[in-house]
This record gives C-alpha cells, structure tokens and sequence, in this order.
C-alpha cells in the first residue's frame, strides 16, 4: 500500500495537469475565506472566467455555506467575465434569504464591480414547479388528448383531399389554367428520373420469380414450362405495379414532401396566398396530374423489365427460348392480366401525391416537425398501397376478373 | 501599442468571375468596437465569413488573436473558436430547441459547469440580453423576429467572448429594442473588453456604438477612421449616405 500510494496520487496529479492543459488553464484561479476585523471576506484571485471556475464550483459554494462571507476581495483578481461574477454573487447570497443582499466589495479591479451589478439586477427565473408523479388520471388525459387528435386529423385530412381533388377537377375542366411548366418538370424529375431504378428493381423480381418458380415447378410437377406463365402473371397482375407503387412512395414521397415542408417552413406558402395564388392549385395539382401520367407509364416499363428478367433466366436456365416464352405469354396469359395491375396505378399515383402534399403542408416552424413530416409521408404512403393493393385483389376476385 | 486582435492583408475574393474583393487591408484592435458600411453587394457578410473562417479567400492573409486560422490544427483553431462568437443575420438558432437550450449548447459544449450553474448562466444571458426569461422555454419559431435577435444575442454571449462579430444585428428592430442593443453592445464592450465587428446599415447603432467605421468600397476597405472624419469625406457614396435625411440627424 504504502508504495502505489504516491504512485496514484502522482498519477492523479498528472491527470489533473492534463485536464487543465486541455481546458487551456494557464492562471489557477482560486480563492480564500479570510477573517478581517470580525466579518469573513471571500478572497478570490487568478482568472475567474467561464473557461476557469468549473473545477471551484462545488468547493467555493460548499465552504462558503459552512461559513458565509458578506464581502469579496477582488484585488488579487485578473480576468474576470459574468460567469465568474455570477458564480461569486451565487456565493455571498446562498445564506442570505434575499438574492439582492448588499454585500461589500474590497480592493481594486476595472469591471467587477459593474459585472456583479449586472448579475444582481438579473431577472430571476420563477420557481419551477415540483415535478408531479404521473397517475391515472393523466393516462385517460392522454389517451383522450390523443383520440380527440386522432378523429380532427382524420377529417382534415379527408377535407384536404376532397380540396385537392375539387381542384384538380376544376383545372381539368379548364386545361388553360393548369401550370404545365411545373407538371411537365415533375413529370421528369418524378416520373423520367426514377425510370431506370423501377426497370432495374423489377427486372431482378422478375429473374427470382423464375428461379423459384422453376425449382417449386420441377420439384413438383416436373414442368417447368409454366413458369412463363408465373412470371407472366405476376408480373403484369402484381408487382409491376405494386414495385413501381412502393419505389414512387419512397422516392417521391419523400421529395415532394421535403420540397413542399420546406416552402412552408420559409413562409413561402404564405406568400403564394398573400399573392393570390392558391397552394393548392400551384402545388398540389401539378403533381397530382404529374403522377397521375407517370405512373402507369412507370408500371408499364417495370412489367416489360421483369417479364425481361423472367425470359433472361427461362432461357439461361430452364433451356425455354425466348420465342416460345414471347408466344406462351401472348397464348396463354391473358391480356386482362395487364389492365387489371395497369388500372391501379393512377390510384396509387394518387396516394403518393396527395399524402406527400398533405404532409408538406402540415410542416410547422421547427426542423423536426419536416423530419416528422417526411418519415410519415413516406411510411403512409407505403402502408396505403399495400392495403389499397390487397382491396384491389379482392375486388377483382370477386368480379371473377 | 495596442494589440490587434484581426489582421486582413491584401485578401482577395472571387465567386466564379465576380471578384469582390481584391487587395483589401484591414484591421481590428482590441477593445474597440469597429462598424463596417458599405453598398448592398459589396461583401461585408462575405468578409466576416472570411475572417471567422466559414468562407476560404483566394488569396491574402488573415489574423485572427495573431494566428493564421488554416495554419492552425483542429485543436489549436477550436482554442481560438472559442474566443469568439458570431450573431448571424437571421439569428440562426437551433430550431427544435428552446431558446434556453441554445443558449446551453456552446456552455454544454465547452465547460464542465455543474447543470444547475449552466442553468443559471443561461437565464443570465437570456436576460443580458433583454428577453424575458417566460421567452425561455420558447421555441425560436414562436418568438417574434425582434425576440429571436435578442435570443441570438443571448447565444452569442454564452462563452463570454473576447470578439464578437455582429450581422445586422438592428436590422428588422423596433427603434427602443435596437436603442437596447446598442446600449448593450456599448456596455459590454465596456465591461469585458469586448471587441466588436459590426456589420450595419443602423447610423443610429453606428453613432451609438462605434469607435471607428470602415467604409467598403470599390473591393476594399476605402476609409476607416471616427464616424465625425468619415462623415466628411468627400465621395459621393459617403455623401449620400450621410447626407440623406436618416443621415444628417444622426451626424448634426
């Protein structure tokens, strides 16, 4: 014992020298409680600045409350700022019951005495209130605070889309007033742009297709020649649309809603009112007709890359050459096949484009409400289309479609 | 002799072709609060990018405490970081944050005060400033834009800086709030030996704060000197500023 302990308290002292270095401390600040004809004087010397009083904090405030002073000395003092002034003022008015308590103040220094002013003139935070324990009362606040949410956020949300589709109605019906600039830019920025990554996406669902379609047909049926039709129908019925649906909910969920949040977020929704222009006919219709166009283009091009897929792996794999899969498909997958996934792309065009607006717009001041906004755009939007997706299928079972 | 604090030499600045900038000389001392003028568009934001070092310049040098601030290591430039303090134009607070909590942030940041201090700390900034302390627990987007200057303000003071670069800080204020700020300034850099560089189109806040203006102009710095010299220079950007009817009432 008695060898390591110089050891640690060197190493200590070390650490502490370290720590200083570190917080750029050349001049210790430190302080003395001294007793001048009968009254304690806080003696304080060095620099006493914000960078310099954080290792003095817990000492000066803990001896000063065992025996309090009521005047400092401030000659020994160098660099001084509000955070030393504060922390001294803090000091020679803990036991005083009043924060304003007259205290004296010795020796000469430019500035303290004006800096402690400062401090004791300063408004004093009201006392914050205890911290009450929660109880049951405030769960069924919560849970009534958040189903009386839930209901106004439903029918202003159902009102929003009723407004957007009036207008949009509106403008069909006067195709002169519809701002084709920004329709057309949308088009390409939202519709273009997100055509290589839809092709390349369900070319690969088309090609997995294949492959676990070939081995379940081998396995049990021992004819792999219906994979063309597996691919087939799949592809058309299903997931060149639902693909094309989910990639748009990713990509341009988040980007109308970002674009729109942000214009909201720098008043620049307000403007276009005080202006006369209406958000909604400036902002959301283009984009809805914009998606509305792009869509069914996009699921097309998705279903031709993943039936590609398909003939890519049927003819590498499963010895099927691509004329017999093209008259397979052409004989024996219906056409139907194709409008039936084909007519629901404008729906869900549809979602994508007026979830993002409304969420958009529902962006606040603060930059975490467009982070909200953004993530639920885009969570909304893919929950919707799934649903949306599976209502369709049952629909067209029912119609025996 | 006293010490300057900033030290520009012959900065050049250049966006593409557009040189704003070219051989421009300029310097700061400590403890004077210096007001920079010029037309709109003739880089006076630009400059205090430079010298706080948000903004690289093509060519010359820049001082800052006598340290070449991309000389330095990360290390020894947040040292001198530390030192300073910019209010931006339009406040840039943190916006999903309390004003207190700004304030907190550099405070948090750069000491180990105990929480309860920092707290204290901020409030007396907060109120340094001339909010109210209820403006506390506010976010900035539910301040009114005067309020949010003065929360700006509030931050800047957090570290008590040696320098502190001001952009506009009057700018969009009612004329008792920005009589406040000027007070303000005026105080501080009384009491902590603050050096001020004050970027303003306020002749109100230049008379009332200034120990020297420089008047931007034709890429560079074209006169430095007390508002009463620069106010009788003969040049006609110089004229019509002063002499407008804003003007005169503050030079008479």
């Amino acid at each position: 014992m008695k060898l390591i302990h110089p050891l640690v308290c060197s190493v200590c002292f070390r650490y502490r020298l370290f720590l200083e270095t570190l917080a750029g401390v050349q001049d210790l600040s430190a302080f003395s409680l001294e007793n001048r004809d009968g009254e304690t004087v806080l003696c304080i010397e060095g620099d006493w600045t914000v960078a310099t009083i954080a290792p003095l904090e817990r000492d000066l405030l803990r001896s000063v409350a065992r025996q309090s002073a009521n005047s400092v000395d401030v000659s020994a003092l160098q660099a001084f700022d509000t955070a030393g002034a504060l922390l001294v003022h803090k000091a020679l008015t803990t036991t005083s019951e009043t924060d304003a308590a007259p205290y004296g103040i010795q020796g000469e220094h430019a500035g303290a005495e004006a800096l402690l002013e400062i401090v004791a003139r300063r408004e004093l935070s009201p006392e914050t209130q205890p911290h009450r324990p929660k109880n049951f009362i405030d769960v069924l606040a919560r849970i009534g605070e958040g189903a009386v949410e839930f209901c106004s956020e439903t029918i202003e949300t159902l009102s929003f889309i009723g407004e957007a589709l009036l207008t949009t109605l509106k403008l069909v019906v006067q195709p002169h007033k519809i701002r084709w600039t920004s329709v057309v830019a949308i088009m390409e920025e939202a519709g273009l742009e997100a055509l290589p990554i839809v092709s390349f996406l369900s070319f690969f669902v088309g090609m997995v297709i294949a492959f676990i379609g070939a081995t379940m047909l081998q396995q049990t049926l021992g004819a792999t020649v219906f994979t063309v039709e597996l691919v087939g129908w799949a592809m058309m019925r299903e997931f060149g649309v639902v693909l094309t649906g989910i990639l748009l909910a990713g990509r341009t969920n988040s980007s109308f809603t970002a674009q729109i949040g942000s214009m909201k977020m720098r008043q620049e929704v307000d403007a276009m009112q005080t202006l006369g222009i209406d958000p909604i006919e400036a902002l959301v219709t283009p984009r809805i007709l914009a998606m509305m166009v792009m869509t069914p283009l996009l699921t097309f091009a998705a279903t031709l890359s993943g039936m590609l897929g398909g003939l890519m792996i049927s003819w590498v794999a499963l010895d099927i050459s691509p004329i017999l899969f093209i008259t397979r498909i052409q004989d024996i997958v219906v056409i139907q096949n194709f409008w039936v996934g084909l007519s629901k792309a404008p729906i869900f065009a549809m979602i994508v484009a007026l979830i993002a607006c409304r969420q958009g717009l529902q962006v606040r001041g603060d930059v975490q409400s467009l982070g909200r906004a953004t993530t639920a755009s885009v969570v909304h939007a893919i929950f919707l289309i799934i649903v949306a997706d599976a209502l369709f299928a049952m629909m067209y079972m029912e119609l025996g479609i | 002799m006293s010490e300057t604090i900033v030290e520009v030499r012959g900065l050049k600045t250049q966006f593409g072709n557009h040189v704003v900038h070219e051989n421009l000389d300029f310097n700061l001392i400590k403890g004077e609060t210096v007001g920079v003028i010029g037309p709109s568009g003739c880089g006076k934001s630009v400059l205090l990018s430079e010298i706080v070092g948000l903004l690289t310049p093509a060519k010359g040098k820049i001082k800052v405490f006598g340290e070449t601030l991309s000389e330095l290591s990360s290390g020894e430039r947040q040292a001198i970081e530390r030192r300073w303090s910019v209010m931006f134009q339009d406040g840039a607070l943190f916006s999903n944050l309390t004003v207190r909590e700004n304030v907190l942030v550099p405070l948090k940041e750069h000491t180990n005060l105990s929480a309860g201090f920092m707290h204290e700390l901020a409030d007396l900034k907060i109120s340094l400033a001339g909010l109210p302390l209820s403006a506390a627990d506010k976010r900035p987007s539910e301040l009114s834009g005067g309020m949010r200057k003065r929360a700006a303000m509030a931050r800047s003071l957090a570290l008590d800086p040696e320098l502190l670069f001001l952009d506009e800080p009057t700018a969009g204020l009612d004329p008792i709030t920005a009589g406040r700020f000027d007070a303000l300034v005026r105080d501080l850099s009384r009491l902590l030996g603050l050096t001020v560089f004050l970027v303003t189109h306020d002749l109100d806040t230049l008379k009332a704060t200034c120990d020297r203006i420089a008047v931007l102009g034709d890429k560079r710095v074209k006169y430095i000197g007390p508002l009463e010299e620069i106010a009788r220079i003969d040049d006609p950007w110089i004229e019509e500023y002063f002499g407008g009817p804003r003007g005169r009432s503050v030079v008479d």
